[in-house]
């Protein structure tokens, strides 16, 4: 998961012009720029915050879905789900090591999530209260995620869109069990189908809310599409969404938790109600309901776990000296 | 009905096991560990699977898998006391992983012979698993044992407060013994010097001893549980039996 | 201790005749280590039989700057390619 309205490419660089010039030959004829060719320094910085956030957004996305992993009400939804949130991690890994190839050690990104200085997706942000969040983050959020990440399979910076590749691939098992939960739910008991609207109902914004601010409120989009880091905008990518998921949601039998959407002829689109930006906003900034504890967990694994890393070290170090020994 | 019962055993053996690993998701101490502790609870779950349905089956009673894993009390529940234990810190974690699997690889190696398909069906994928768990785990034991002073310090911890569960896994329950006499299930008692093998040589790497047990921690196969397993057990089942009679 | 934990490049050959193909990085202290994660991390869904780890500080890449010198001067020797020659239609297949 990421959200690309946290992005903000970085445009300030020291290149002359005719470096500038011929860097973006380069991006126009659609070839991809590798970790030690020549760049801009706005170019390697903004992917450095990009691949970082996003990165940090697949980390953290493991805890709110890691919270249910011990209650899942059937055998086949545990291992599932436990799959799922390992692939997760998997897709953290794969983006810290693209990140890696820019000149950033995971060390310092992980420090730069825990001390607060890094953005993360804010959506995960929000509690899963209940098991149908399992569902609605599977098929809303992945689903988003998707929507997000198929686009940058394209990216200009190699790496970083063959880490997409790999993560697509594991994606798409990711929506579909997130839809299967939800629809088992919607045609379950009376209880059951309350669990699922409630959470459709805490799901819906905060998904829209993933493809960032408006088009005309986001800085720095247009940098970041002219070196082809993004190849669509927020608003475009969010309209695609909520179409895809309209039909959806009608075939469970739910209602999306906005009055004003309705279908649009003349675009070929549905319509919807105003996104409460405040929100979005706060929660971005680090006020989010569950900002805290998230970062508090992923604290104390990284603090916790500091003694294990060393005794892995330190035991290589011996292991090194005993063979030189015997050599 | 003893074939039932020695099955959900092992059954349950996997499931708890599988569910205090998969407590760790999320939390490890990196990330290569986050996706290689999933691994193991998702071997150790699958195997419970399988098993569960089986002895479902044999029970004709039309129990499900998760009928026998989520309506069960802890007093029903018949693992050893061995894989209730909290995962506490990694140490503990790889040591319970550890001697788990230094049992159950030998113990699936003998039940490829079963006179039972399912169960030779289960042995085959089953102790490639554990050979895999053996190393993985193994490693980390000599890692944290050979590792620095802390890391050793907490491995030799670990090793005082489990090896009083060992003992345990070799015990062949009532079930268990017809089900041994009947060429169902492998004997346990006879699995003994593998693991003693096992364990020796990775301590040996690991710098770690292997402490005489003052006596033997047992009970788990009659019900007779740590307090920890009901919380585990509470957790685990709250969803299903708030929703009594729902599908999943 | 403020060390890090190295970097390692990882390959997985996908079935037997095939070459082992780089497939993405991991931190591990050691090569035992490395191996197990990359199974753990890079094999999930039956993608090879066999891995490889290196370490990342292993490997020696050529220069982007000299990607000119090192590449270019092959594009003008046409005639170590089949088709340079032209060979009669009738004379078969060659
Ligand atoms: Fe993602
Ligand atoms: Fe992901
Ligand atoms: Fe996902």
């Amino acid at each position: 998961m990421y959200s690309q309205g946290l992005i903000g490419a970085d445009g300030r660089t020291e290149e002359t012009p005719e470096f500038l010039a011929r860097f973006q030959q380069r991006i126009d004829a659609e070839e991809k720029i590798e970790p030690k060719d020549e760049m801009p320094e706005g170019y390697r910085r903004t992917l450095v915050r990009q691949i970082g956030q996003h990165a940090h957004s697949e980390i953290v996305g493991m805890l709110p879905e890691g919270n249910w992993i011990t209650r899942a009400p059937s055998l086949r939804r545990k291992a599932a789900l436990l799959a799922k949130v390992q692939d997760e991690g998997g897709h953290g890994l794969y983006l810290y090591s693209a990140a890696e190839t820019l000149g950033v050690s995971r060390e310092e990104m992980t420090e730069e999530l825990l001390s607060g200085k890094a953005k993360y997706s804010s959506i995960f942000n929000y509690p899963t209260l209940n098991w149908a969040d399992m569902g609605t983050i599977g098929w809303l959020v992945d689903g988003a995620a998707i929507m997000n990440q198929i686009p940058l399979c394209r990216c200009s910076f190699g790496p970083y869109a063959r880490a997409m590749i790999r993560v697509c691939k594991e994606e798409s098992f990711h929506q579909r069990q997130g839809y299967e939960i939800v629809m088992t739910l919607a045609q379950g008991t009376p209880g059951q189908k309350a669990m699922a609207q409630d959470s459709l109902n805490r799901w819906w914004w905060p998904s829209l809310m993933m493809f960032g601010p408006h088009d005309a409120d986001s800085q720095h989009s247009d940098q970041s599409m002219a070196w082809k880091i993004k190849r669509f905008t927020n608003d475009e990518l969010r309209q695609k969404f909520i179409d895809a998921t309209v039909p959806q949601a009608e075939y469970l039998g739910l209602a999306l938790p906005d009055p004003d959407l309705k279908w649009n002829e003349e675009k070929g689109g549905y319509d919807h109600g105003p996104i409460d930006w405040d929100e979005f906003w706060r929660v971005v900034k680090g006020h989010g309901p569950m900002a805290r504890d998230r970062i508090k967990a992923r604290k104390k694994a990284w603090e916790d776990g500091a003694w294990v890393r060393e005794a892995a070290l330190a035991h290589a170090e011996k292991r090194r000296a005993r063979k030189i020994a015997a050599e | 009905m003893a074939e039932f019962e020695a099955l959900l055993e092992i059954a349950d053996d996997h499931l708890i096991l599988g569910h205090r690993i998969s407590e760790w998701c999320g939390h490890a101490p990196m990330l290569e560990e986050d996706l290689a502790l999933p691994n193991m609870g998702l071997d150790l779950i699958g195997t419970a699977r399988t098993l569960y349905d089986h002895a479902g089956k044999l029970e004709g009673k039309g129990r499900s898998e998760d009928d026998l894993a989520y309506l069960r009390d802890e007093r029903e529940y018949r693992n050893c006391l061995l894989v209730e234990r909290p995962n506490e810190d990694f140490a503990h974690t790889m040591l319970r992983q550890f001697y788990f699997a230094a049992f159950m690889r030998p113990y699936w190696l003998a039940a490829l012979d079963s006179t039972d398909e399912t169960v030779r069906g289960v042995a085959g994928k089953a102790e490639k698993e554990m050979a895999y768990h053996i190393r993985h785990a193994g490693e980390w034991v000599i890692r944290m044992g050979d590792g620095t002073d802390e890391s050793a310090a907490r491995m030799r911890d670990a090793v005082e407060a489990l090896h009083i569960y060992v003992d345990e896994l070799f015990d062949s329950s009532d079930a268990a013994q017809e089900a041994e006499a009947a060429g169902v299930l492998p004997l346990r008692d006879a699995l003994r010097t593998t693991w003693d093998r096992t364990v020796a040589e990775v301590f040996a790497e690991a710098l770690l001893a292997q402490p005489e047990a003052a006596y033997a921690q047992r009970g788990g196969r009659q019900g007779i549980h740590n307090e920890t397993l009901g919380h585990l057990l509470a957790e685990m089942q709250v969803v299903h039996r708030a929703h009594p009679g729902a599908r999943w | 201790m403020t060390a890090t934990t190295p970097l390692w490049e990882v390959f997985i050959r996908p079935r037997n005749g095939l070459a082992h193909k780089h497939v993405g990085s991991l931190h591990a202290a050691d090569e035992v280590m490395a191996l197990q994660s990359a199974r753990d991390v890079y094999t999930r869904r039956g993608e090879g039989n066999s891995i490889w780890v290196v370490p990342s500080a292993a490997i020696t890449a050529s220069d982007p700057d000299q990607t000119a010198e090192n590449f270019e001067p092959t594009a003008d020797k046409i005639y170590r390619h089949p088709t340079f020659y032209e060979i009669p239609d009738d004379v078969g297949h060659m």
